[in-house]
């Protein structure tokens, strides 16, 4: 009896696994045909003749490096500055008193229940009459504050002894060193959970830059590789396969260096 | 603590708080104003007062694009719920198989949205895709997917449960490791199979995780846009029009500033209205 269950639970596992890899692995085998193969075989998982033209046509047809770079620096620098300003934000409301400190945050509280599909139509308003459209600026200040960071930072220096900043203060540190050289690297898993989660939204997101860009100034590799079908004649998946292998290997490489902290990071723990 | 100094905390939250009034409660005020007027971005705007509301429901459009919405975000939820839990139950135990499979159905949750749409659009192709394949080899017909205005919706649900399903996998896996093994040890003790086991110790403790994943779950199914802008454009016959979609297609389609104002504050109305569900779950879940 035990033997039997234990045995229906790899059979299972094995059908999971299947429903979830079998996809990558059409991906890559379709990525890695010719033309005239993924017109013969377009369902095979295994390439006859394995070609890398297709990546070929991609890095021909957009600015792969290019618009890798300028998403990688977008998700940086929104990970960063949600760093930097949550520290600081978070230090005051759980650690000074202040008139007026409830209020900031209920205010800081209630703008987790806006998300950035009920600001876009403004924002992109806001956006075009200052000029800032297709600029980095237009990609990543409406993103440098994040209310979630704010809070997580806020709930994690809760637990941190008043002592300990007291102590720092008579020995002379301002506070900036006390909010960034002690403060900081005391929460160290909580901000290395919120730069990963942040990263991989941003290094993904297709949405926001999607609204703010017209053109290619900052385009980043998302919209550039949802571009490549839009702007295909007839239907050239190996192409398109291409792409979405490499938008998702750098997102894959990360997961697989971090899976545990990224896991502990959604999990909220 | 008190401040050192009187103005240290203005200097220490003024940059957050000033950023969340620029690119939030501005912006949500913007709109709310915006609803009023008629304004296609090339001349000026004109006081309609509430005639874009008007224009909206008399054609039913509105009524149209919130069910929809609901509709794909209940397939959603009860999807990725339901299968994250079962393979959540599955995979709560050692071994190699059992870590792939946690980190295969994960790793769709990290992947970019773009990347799972174009995937799913190749595999469902109608000529190439791997899944007509599959069903021609099984002797079953056609099945129009994305390209039938029947089918499309529950088409982008289904392969939005294959993105999602990860998080609620990951949380429930969160959830199963609180349950201290005491309580099933005795309850084996008291002789409860699997099902009792399950029915009156894994699921009642699972309570506030799953009232969690499910409202969460159903708030971020109702702001979905990559996976129709992507797959559909809202086609075929607008049966994939979902309500950020409809914004979209307003502002940069149709050039209408006041239409596309006013469906979001009816959108972002409807978003609070679930976030109290989402309050009300919690706690009614840290009371019982």
């Amino acid at each position: 009896m035990k033997r039997a269950l234990q045995w229906t639970a790899i059979l299972l596992a094995l059908g999971i696994a299947t429903l979830w890899l079998a996809p990558y692995a059409w991906m890559l085998a379709t990525s890695l045909k010719s033309l005239k193969e993924i017109a013969a075989h377009p369902t095979s998982f295994v390439p006859r003749e394995p070609t890398l033209r297709a990546y070929a046509e991609v890095f021909a047809a957009i600015p792969v490096a290019r618009e890798l770079l300028i998403t990688v620096v977008m998700a940086s620098l929104i990970a960063l500055l949600q760093i930097a300003l949550a520290l600081p934000a978070g230090y005051a409301l759980a650690k000074l008193h202040f008139v007026g400190k409830r209020t900031a945050f209920v205010l800081v509280l209630a703008c987790l229940l806006v998300p950035s599909q009920v600001t876009f139509v403004p924002v992109f308003l806001l956006f075009a009459k200052t000029g800032a459209v297709n600029t980095m600026v237009a990609l990543v200040t409406p993103f440098a504050v994040s209310a979630l960071g704010t809070f997580l930072v806020r709930q994690a220096l809760m637990s941190v002894p008043d002592e300990l900043i007291e102590a720092a203060r008579m020995d002379g540190a301002s506070e900036v060193t006390v909010v960034y050289r002690i403060l900081g690297p005391l929460l160290r898993p909580t901000l290395v959970s919120l730069f990963l989660v942040s990263f991989v939204f941003h290094y993904n997101d297709y949405f926001w830059p999607l609204v703010m860009t017209t053109d290619e100034s900052v385009r980043t590799l998302p919209l550039g590789i949802a571009l490549l079908r839009e702007q295909g004649t007839g239907v050239r998946w190996h192409i398109v396969m291409a792409g979405n292998v490499l938008l998702s290997a750098p997102v894959l490489v990360l997961f697989a260096l971090v899976q545990r902290q990224l896991v502990r990071a959604v999990a909220g723990k | 603590m008190r401040p050192r100094k009187p103005w240290h905390p203005a200097a220490l939250l003024g940059p957050s708080l000033l950023l969340l009034a620029v690119f939030v409660v501005f912006p949500v005020a913007l709109a709310a104003l915006a609803s009023l007027y008629s304004w296609d971005l090339l001349t000026p705007p004109e006081f309609v007062g509430l005639a874009n509301y008007r224009a909206l429901a008399e054609g039913g459009e509105l009524l149209g694009v919130a069910l929809r919405t609901l509709g794909f975000s209940v397939l959603v939820v009860t999807g990725a719920m339901t299968l994250g839990l079962a393979i959540a139950l599955l995979v709560h135990r050692p071994g190699r198989l059992f870590a792939l499979v946690r980190g295969a159905v994960f790793s769709a949750y990290v992947v970019s949205w773009v990347a799972v749409a174009l995937l799913w659009m190749g595999l469902l192709d109608p000529d190439a895709g791997l899944v007509a394949a599959v069903l021609r080899a099984l002797g079953l017909g056609r099945v129009g997917f994305l390209g039938d205005p029947d089918t499309v919706l529950a088409t982008l649900a289904a392969v939005t449960v294959w993105k999602v399903t990860g998080y609620a996998m990951i949380l429930f896996l969160a959830g199963l490791e609180a349950i201290p093994p005491v309580l099933h040890e005795a309850a084996s003790l008291d002789g409860a199979g699997h099902w009792n086991r399950f029915r009156h110790v894994t699921w009642p403790t699972l309570g506030p995780t799953t009232a969690f994943v499910a409202t969460t779950s159903l708030i971020l199914s109702f702001q979905a846009f990559d996976v129709v802008r992507i797959m559909t454009q809202g086609g075929p016959a607008r049966a994939s029009t979902l309500f950020v979609y409809a914004i979209y297609e307003q502002v940069f389609l149709n050039l209408s500033v006041g239409k596309a104002s006013a469906l979001t504050v009816v959108f972002f109305t409807l978003l609070l209205a679930l976030a109290t569900l989402q309050l009300r779950a919690w706690r009614a879940r840290g009371m019982s």
